[in-house]
């Protein structure tokens, strides 16, 4: 376990979304808190200026791979990747091998994360037995070992019986079930959105309307029940048009959104280029503009990565072939801020939020933000550098992302978690 | 133009018209051969060709394999059951190891589209599509648009109706950017299910129904349907499809009187066209066979020049 610092930063811009302050002043962090004052010695002193504090993020949504897949990615690879992305919590989705549909790998992933990780894992459990759809899994037993949330993502809830039974269940535990929204009988055999691009390159399309059909589904059960529902990385205009609606109908409907869905269309499918290869699929520029204008007026809650590592042998194939997915702690906060921030789409505060009250309200995590006595999980960002993102440098053991050579603004320089360096490039 | 700006050739929507004119033109003169009582050349003397297909073919894959052997080449075939691929071996390996035997060209039939983009600049070999998935046949195109020429003068000004499968159709996206580079129009019809999304915004015009397609036309060309498609309910039965798909003489009526008929083959009789069309006087397809070896010549001649200026 990394060790816990002592750390001083003074002059720098402090933002915290959990409590609306924007100022300028310093932080203090001892044995793995904020604090007032300091009762030890100072072991490190960083002069902020020119650069920007804020409470670590929380990814909403993610794939750690651990049980199962550690070729692709482990827990301590994946973490040590996250907080180079200044993530401090990440959300894990359930579809390990074996799938995490029991008490015993919710522990397994959190203590596995806190005893030789570099973030916290916040694992989200089968809502039914293997993903199959057909029995609940032990969502109460699951709950009680620290699962935060319930959900099959990947493998998306057949049946709206089978749904409602979740949503009624994990509610009981105070969980919200997290919605992968994607139609089997329209999307099946599909590899890429279905549009203009699927037709000239004779790929099988996944269209628009297996997603929008799910979306529906779930908002008419969150309503009918009262219920709960989150709406998993949302990539269509349709999709965010349900989701306003039913939001200003007083539905209890959250929704997350990933970078990739508001960075990049199909186009990037050109060249079968299977980076940009993911489920969703990338959608038309229309969708693109429609998720924008979904974050703006919030609509869209959250921004998530959806994280999903693959070994080369798993992308270097042929289009149809290969995985979907693509890598995304490392891009997750630099793609927000280049894309959403900079354009003037939203404000640091704004953006912000969505990566970290937005989520903690979703997963019931605490919200008191930069307070003395809160736990140090810190990023400081450099908002005026410049840098080229170069897959080969991720801390990933994963390769899979479209984003190779791509410009953005602003650098995470250090990360702290619970008072800990997780991540530290001033030195 | 005197050379393809490729090593490869993947597809039609990447050459320039210029191209296009080149292979066709080419493709004149290898006819010559063709019809020459001695067809041996020694355009491709010490030259090594490998036939790779992994879905079955008679005429693409046979006239590829004569098209090299009419141009001296040393050619051999592989398939899918019968090599490793069969063990599992994934497409790189094998791409590989058959370019490690010296191989100069590699004619490439795979059910992936994008397959042959995927392996062309892994190998130092020119990839020749023979058909990807539902991508392209340029191949294919070009000996259709050949056969065009040779029947009607010129590609320019002709309209051309397609009608069929023009959803998991290689063949006609790849006739669709063929004829529209070269100036003709190109109409596409096909049941609503067996057409894809947005097809309109290609340069090709969708029409209602075979009739519509047909009306003035230049060229008729039937596709084939595959008659599984019906199980994936994409039509309801087979006399349906002919009632409302089919190429029979009242359609060709509709057409030009000159109208020619084409089919790139396999057909079935009395589904895309009843046999007397397949057979009619202006029916093409015949020639199409031939002029496929051909084209194919052509490309694999200018494939090798264009290695030479390397």
């Amino acid at each position: 376990m990394i060790k816990q610092t002592t750390l001083h930063i003074k002059n720098i811009r402090i933002i915290d979304p959990y409590t609306d302050r924007d100022t300028t002043g310093e932080i203090k962090v001892e044995d793995g808190v904020f604090v007032e004052e300091f009762t030890q010695d100072i072991e490190r002193t960083i002069d902020g200026r020119g650069l920007i504090a804020f409470p670590g993020l929380i990814d909403a949504h993610a794939h750690l791979r651990e049980p199962g897949e550690e070729y692709k990615e482990d827990i301590i690879s994946g973490t040590r990747s996250a907080a180079k992305g200044g993530i401090t919590k990440i959300c894990t989705m359930p579809n390990t091998k074996p799938v995490c549909d029991d008490p015993t790998l919710i522990r397994y992933q959190i203590d596995q994360a806190e005893n030789h990780g570099f973030a916290s894992v916040l694992p989200l459990g089968a809502l039914t037995k293997g993903q199959k759809g057909l029995e609940l899994a032990e969502i109460g037993l699951m709950a009680e070992a620290g699962a935060v949330g319930f959900s099959d993502d990947g493998q998306p809830v057949a049946t709206a019986d089978m749904m409602q039974k979740g949503m009624r269940y994990a509610a009981m535990f105070d969980r919200v079930v997290a919605s992968h929204c994607e139609d089997p009988s329209l999307a099946k055999g599909g590899v890429m959105n279905e549009g203009y691009v699927s037709t000239e390159l004779g790929l099988r399309g996944i269209p628009s309307t297996a997603e929008d059909i799910m979306v529906a589904r779930e908002i008419a059960l969150a309503e009918y029940h009262d219920l709960p529902v989150h709406i998993c990385h949302v990539s269509t205009a349709r999709a965010v048009s349900m989701i306003r609606q039913a939001k200003r109908e007083g539905i209890k409907v959250s929704a997350e959104t990933c970078p990739q869905y508001f960075s990049l269309t199909e186009e990037a499918v050109y060249g079968y280029n299977t980076h940009a290869k993911c489920n969703p699929p990338l959608r038309t520029e229309a969708d693109r503009q429609a998720i924008i204008a979904g974050l703006k007026d919030d609509t869209i809650d959250i921004i998530a990565s959806d994280h999903a590592p693959h070994h080369e042998d798993e992308k270097d194939l042929e289009f149809s072939l290969a995985n979907n997915g693509m890598i995304g702690f490392e891009t997750l906060w630099p793609l927000s801020f280049t894309e959403l921030v900079q354009p003037g789409h939203l404000s640091l505060m704004a953006a912000l939020k969505k990566l970290t009250l937005e989520p903690a309200k979703c997963y019931h995590q605490a919200t008191a933000g930069i307070q003395p006595g809160q736990p140090a999980d810190l990023v400081i960002f450099d908002p005026e550098a410049e840098t080229i993102y170069r897959v080969k440098e991720s801390l990933s053991k994963s390769r899979n992302s479209p984003f190779d050579g791509q410009a953005l603004s602003g650098e995470i320089l250090m990360t702290l978690w619970k008072g800990r360096i997780s991540y530290d490039k001033l030195r | 133009m005197k050379h393809l700006q490729s090593k490869d050739l993947l597809g039609i929507k990447h050459l320039a018209s210029g191209e296009i004119e080149l292979i066709l033109e080419t493709a004149a003169t290898m006819k010559h051969i063709l019809s020459a009582p001695t067809k041996k050349t020694a355009h491709l003397q010490g030259k090594s060709i490998i036939c790779f297909f992994l879905e079955n073919s008679t005429r693409t894959r046979l006239s590829f394999e004569l098209a090299a052997k009419y141009l001296g080449a040393t050619s051999s075939n592989i398939s899918g059951s019968g090599s490793s691929v069969a063990k599992g071996e994934n497409l790189y390996d094998t791409a590989k190891t058959i370019d490690m035997m010296g191989t100069d060209m590699l004619i490439m039939r795979h059910p992936q589209s994008g397959a042959h983009e995927f392996i062309a600049d892994k190998v130092s070999a020119s990839i020749i599509n023979a058909g990807d998935g539902m991508h392209e046949h340029p191949t294919q195109a070009l000996l259709d648009a050949f056969t065009m020429k040779e029947e009607k003068g010129q590609i320019e000004g002709l309209k051309v109706a397609i009608a069929g499968d023009i959803l998991h159709s290689r063949v006609v996206r790849s006739n669709i950017w063929t004829l529209t580079k070269l100036g003709a129009e190109v109409r596409v019809t096909g049941p609503a299910t067996m057409l894809p999304r947005l097809i309109e915004q290609t340069p090709a015009i969708v029409c209602h129904d075979v009739k519509e397609a047909c009306y003035e036309a230049d060229v008729i060309m039937g596709l084939r349907v595959q008659l599984e498609r019906q199980q994936a309910a994409l039509f309801p039965s087979i006399r349906e499809y002919a009632r409302f798909f089919a190429i029979d003489e009242a359609v060709l009526k509709l057409a030009k009187p000159d109208a020619i008929i084409m089919h790139p083959g396999p057909c079935n009789h009395g589904v895309e066209m009843p046999t007397y069309i397949h057979e009619h006087e202006r029916s093409v397809i015949h020639d199409q066979v031939m002029n496929g070896v051909a084209v194919r010549m052509a490309v694999l001649y200018l494939l090798n020049a264009r290695r030479n200026l390397q």
